[in-house]
């Protein structure tokens, strides 16, 4: 199994947020993650990938059979977890040539690898933006600064697709995409996909869902997974609202 | 000595302050202390004409009616000037001929610089003249310089050599009597090095000046003239390193420049003196008076520098836009961590009509250290239509660190324009997670960002400082997070 969480409990400042998530993601798979705004998709994202501010009060987030809690975020990235961020961050300055290098090479040397020679990371700069349909414009600008929201969500798939992940975890990598652009995100991410990794997209559209293909779709509702299914679970949320969710864990 | 290698080894590896040590070279010194004798020791070691020992008088007398400037906000320990020795030059053996000639352990510490003379020699195009205490010890590609009539050596030998030119021009844009730093280093500068372009040439190559404090208490005081005739071009660029002590060192040079008609001067700077340790004791005290005269029109001068070292600098590179038409630009990045102090910045004199000056700053500060920038621009009566654009931001990094700045602002004609922008920021958590996300650690992602954060400038600097600049940069800054 690649990730297992099991009875996670996370507060933000004494406010508990998550209320006691289990998940289980295997090689090969893909998962779906929905749910209404403000129920705890993107701390959970989060938690996962080691940001600070967030109390784990009880449960375990297992990467590889390894528990992961304290391990520092950049080694859980060298260990081969990735987000796609919500809200991408702005880096003056600093050339996207420049970042996706030290990534690598950051990563490359936590395996006991070399540096990546630079013909062969040039090859691979330019294999991964056609991939991904991103110019060159994009990628000789400092990272993210001055892109626009949908340049921006193209370029985490674009590091994604350099970087390799064997778990990625798109935080609503397509909201503010167009329609073409979604098609090139979700194209990318299916390129990607093999046997040994797996993706978690987070998402408020069942729209994503028809070019990316879950194995599983999860809804979370006020910090708990609330309903699991197949990927038909998206299209019956989509048609009955979360009200219905509501109703259906009011019942319980 | 195998144990002083280990050591030596270690210290080189650990990224503390990489140039921390000291070279086992036979110095001559003068006695500790100041005054007319020293003064005179000093001319005498050097076989001064009689008008510069007078000169050098002139400027002592000076110096002991003025008093240490307290202006600069800057917590400075009192300074025993009559503790200090104001002149080590390495023993000299013989007159030397040749690089071979020169002492090994000599040739070793520029190895150890990461700036063997030898291989700057074959594989760049950099010529060097390395300053190592007080006297300068060898420039290479004299010969090559020479073919051009371009004119680059030691001051002392430019005092031998060309004494007229040296006459004509000291003290020009930095006068004996200017501020109590420069009048001290006027009275007592032993070395340093002296540049001459002649009309209508571009240098073919960059030069390069290394200034090193090597001796146990000993001050460095070196001079540096440089001479631009009409429509040449220089670029040339200065870099420093001093030993780990504990004791403070003194640094107190003298840069100056005259650029004539259509002339271009680039000046960059690399400072990295030791900073003192993480406790703030020990670390070169750096105060430094540069200033260059635009003296022809259409003439230029940039001043670039990244100052990472010093326990405390205190310079503003300066330019006197004389010329009608003539250029401007200071360019700064300045780190300071731990108990460093920086008080830096620049004065730009409008003189000219249609003159034009930009000063970019940025101040990067951690630890505990503070960080200000100081600047003026003057627009005369004369300088009609002019500009200036300054932008200062400062980048903190902790909360127990100071930035300041301290804009002086002088108008006196409508038609002129003075533009100043400010900026503080922080390196936020979310740059910091982004890019540990990526696998990158704080300590690398801080560089990364700083790096981003000073590219401006960083940019400004001659291929060879950028990439040395760029480690600089992380490795001062390293342990200031997390
Ligand atoms: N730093 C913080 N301090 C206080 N509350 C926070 C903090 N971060 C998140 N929260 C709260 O935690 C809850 C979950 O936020 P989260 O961002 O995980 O939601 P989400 O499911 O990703 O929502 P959306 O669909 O809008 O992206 C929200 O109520 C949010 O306000
Ligand atoms: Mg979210």
């Amino acid at each position: 199994m690649l990730l297992q969480i099991k009875n996670l409990h996370v507060s933000i400042n004494g406010k508990e947020i998550l209320r006691g998530i289990n998940l289980e993601v295997n090689k090969g798979e893909v998962h779906a993650i929905m749910g209404p705004n403000g129920t705890g998709k993107s701390t959970l994202a989060n938690v996962i990938a080691g940001k600070e501010g967030y109390e784990i009060t009880q449960g375990e987030i297992l990467y590889n059979g390894k528990d992961i809690q304290k391990m520092p975020p950049e080694v859980r990235a060298q260990e081969g977890i990735f987000l796609g961020f919500q809200y991408p961050v702005e880096i003056p300055g600093v050339s996207m040539t420049n970042f996706m290098r030290t990534s690598l090479n950051e990563i490359r040397k936590y395996h006991g690898q070399e540096p990546i020679p630079a013909k062969e990371f040039l090859a691979r700069m330019a294999e991964k933006k056609e991939l991904v349909e991103i110019t060159a414009k994009l990628t000789n600008r400092s990272v993210n600064e001055g892109f626009s929201g949908g340049e921006k969500k193209k370029n985490e798939i674009y590091q994604m697709a350099m970087l390799e992940p064997q778990l990625a975890i798109l935080d609503e990598t397509d909201s503010g995409l167009d329609i073409d652009a979604l098609r090139i995100v979700a194209n990318g991410v299916n390129k990607l996909k093999t046997s040994e990794n797996a993706t978690v997209v987070i998402t408020h559209y069942q729209r994503l869902l028809d070019y990316i293909v879950p194995d599983f779709v999860h809804v979370l509702f006020e910090g708990k997974v609330v309903l699991s299914g197949g990927k038909e679970l998206a299209l019956e949320l989509e048609e009955k609202g979360y009200d219905w969710i509501k109703k259906e864990t009011e019942k319980r | 000595m195998a144990q002083d290698e280990k050591r030596l080894i270690e210290e080189v590896t650990q990224s503390e302050y990489k140039y921390g040590f000291v070279t086992d070279i036979e110095t001559e010194t003068a006695p500790k202390g100041l005054n007319e004798d020293t003064v005179r020791y000093i001319s005498t070691q050097k076989n001064e004409p009689e008008w510069l020992l007078e000169h050098r008088l002139k400027a002592f007398r000076k110096w002991k009616e003025m008093e240490q400037p307290n202006w600069a906000h800057l917590k400075i320990a009192e300074i025993d000037f009559q503790d200090i020795i104001y002149y080590a030059a390495p023993k000299k053996k013989k007159e030397l001929a040749s690089l071979d000639e020169v002492d090994p352990e000599l040739i070793d510490t520029f190895n150890k610089l990461g700036i063997s003379l030898e291989e700057q020699k074959r594989l760049s195009n950099v010529a060097v003249d390395a300053v190592i205490d007080s006297v300068s010890v060898k420039t290479t590609f004299t010969d090559t310089l020479a073919k051009h009539g371009i004119l680059f050596c030691s001051f002392s030998d430019a005092v031998k050599n060309y004494p007229d030119l040296v006459k004509k021009y000291l003290g020009m844009a930095v006068s004996p009597s200017d501020n109590f730093f420069a009048a001290l280093n006027t009275a007592v500068f032993s070395d340093g090095s002296f540049c001459y372009i002649p009309k209508g040439v571009r240098s073919p190559m960059e030069l390069s000046t290394y200034f090193r404090i090597n001796a146990a208490n000993t001050g460095q005081f070196e001079r540096t003239l440089i001479i631009a005739e009409e429509g040449s071009y220089v670029s040339y660029m200065e870099g420093c390193t001093a030993p780990q002590r504990d004791e403070n060192q003194l640094h107190a040079a003298i840069v100056e420049i005259i650029a004539m008609k259509d002339a271009e001067v680039k000046y960059s700077t690399v400072q990295n003196w030791y900073p003192g340790n993480k406790e703030g004791k020990g670390g070169i005290y750096n105060f430094v008076t540069k200033r260059g005269i635009c003296k022809g029109d259409h003439s230029k001068i940039s001043w670039t520098q990244v100052e990472t070292g010093s326990a405390i600098t205190w310079k503003y590179p300066s330019c006197i836009l004389s010329g009608d038409n003539s250029v401007g630009e200071f360019y700064s990045v300045a780190v300071t961590n731990n108990y460093q102090q920086a008080d830096t910045g620049s004065k730009m004199i409008h003189l000219g009509k249609n003159t034009k000056s930009t000063i970019i700053s940025k101040g990067i500060s951690a630890g505990h250290s503070n960080n200000s920038y100081r600047g003026l621009v003057k627009m005369t009566k004369r300088a009609t239509n002019s500009r200036n654009y300054s932008q200062c931001d400062s980048l903190l990094l902790g909360d127990q660190c100071g930035a300041h700045t301290f804009p002086y602002i002088e108008g006196a004609n409508k038609s002129s324009i003075i533009e100043h922008e400010a900026t503080t920021s922080k390196i936020s958590e979310d740059q910091l997670f982004y890019c540990q996300q990526r696998g990158i650690s704080q300590e690398s992602a801080v560089g990364l960002i700083v790096n981003g954060y000073a590219k401006e400038v960083l940019n400004k600097l001659p291929m060879e400082f950028a990439v040395e600049a760029q480690k600089l940069l992380s490795i001062s800054l390293e342990g200031s997070v997390g």
